[in-house]
């Protein structure tokens, strides 16, 4: 960043955003093989490419979105990570509810047969 | 009005759309859940893995971040000044955006057309809904992108068309990150 003059550094260079696109490019790739391939059993494999879903994440926020790389008060990181927090409580919230909605459809008995099932709970 | 209060305006125009762009990101994140809760409701018909072709989707991925690293390139050229690189470059990243737009378009043509439209289950609605919202934000991208183009040919790089480049290139930039995970989630997880 040595030939910024403008007042605002943090915008990011050629290395920065060639940097952010390669290691996107890689993250992208590397999902889809995972998946291609079926590199892991089904469970381990939503945790990998949710992680590199987020690693990518990360990465455009901070060399493309310039996120954290302003100056002082950081307005954006604030609204940015309360929009987050709304994000997750809004998708987490959702699936565990729907998920669990069965429950309210059943009759009693059939709501404990779920319930041992679900928990499972070995009567 | 003095150099520091134009650069303090234009820093809170983009603040706003900053603001802006956050609230787009809830509106996506209902979308995501509504998807997430659906994604098994196929009601009877066939499931995601069956419907989906993975390298075509990731031939759109990778235009789509091809276009958003484009876009980056652009704004350092236009905050270097030099008009020809900023309009070959926002051309270039108007032409994959148009390319990623065609190939959505006709995925979506091939699926209705093969009785597998919105109206086929919970799921393909949900995916329908989710899948053209980033699609039509796309659009309006890509009019505003037009749009610019025509302005810097007209008018230059002067500052407010500066200001109004910043605003675009986050809305492009913010846009490859949601189909990241469009990319994963209906995608990659359907195909699991």
């Amino acid at each position: 960043m040595s030939n910024m003059t403008h007042e605002d550094t943090g915008r990011g260079t050629i290395l920065s955003y060639s940097l952010g696109f390669l290691t996107s490019v890689e993250l992208t790739l590397g999902a889809y093989l995972l998946v291609a391939h079926h590199a892991f059993s089904s469970g381990r494999l939503i945790f990998a490419i949710i992680g590199l879903a987020i690693a990518q994440l990360l990465v455009q926020l901070v060399f493309f979105l310039h996120l954290g790389r302003e100056s002082k008060p950081r307005w954006n990181l604030v609204v940015f990570s309360f929009a987050l927090t709304v994000v997750l409580i809004l998708v987490i919230g959702s699936l565990w509810i729907m998920n669990h909605l069965d429950y309210s459809h059943m009759t009693p008995a059939q709501t404990d047969t779920s319930i041992i099932k679900d928990e499972g709970i070995n009567p | 009005m003095s150099q520091t209060e134009a650069i303090e305006k234009d820093s809170t125009s983009i603040f706003g759309f900053w603001v802006y762009l956050m609230t787009d990101v809830v509106l996506f994140a209902s979308l995501f859940a509504t998807f997430a809760v659906l994604r098994n409701n196929t009601y009877g018909g066939p499931p995601g893995r069956e419907l989906f072709s993975l390298p075509y989707v990731l031939t759109e991925t990778l235009l789509l971040l091809t276009s958003s690293f484009t876009c980056g390139l652009a704004m350092l050229a236009a905050r270097r000044g030099d008009k020809r690189t900023v309009l070959v470059l926002f051309g270039i990243t108007f032409l994959l955006g148009v390319a990623f737009l065609g190939m959505e378009l006709t995925e979506f043509h091939h699926l209705a057309a093969e009785g597998n439209s919105w109206r086929r289950s919970g799921f393909l609605s949900s995916f329908f809904t989710l899948v053209g919202t980033h699609g039509l934000h796309i659009t309006v991208g890509l009019l505003w992108m037009g749009v610019m183009m025509v302005r810097i040919v007209r008018a230059g790089l002067g500052r407010a068309t500066l200001r109004r480049l910043t605003m675009l290139s986050l809305f492009w930039h913010f846009l490859d990150i949601i189909w990241i995970f469009i990319f994963t989630i209906v995608y990659l997880l359907g195909a699991t």
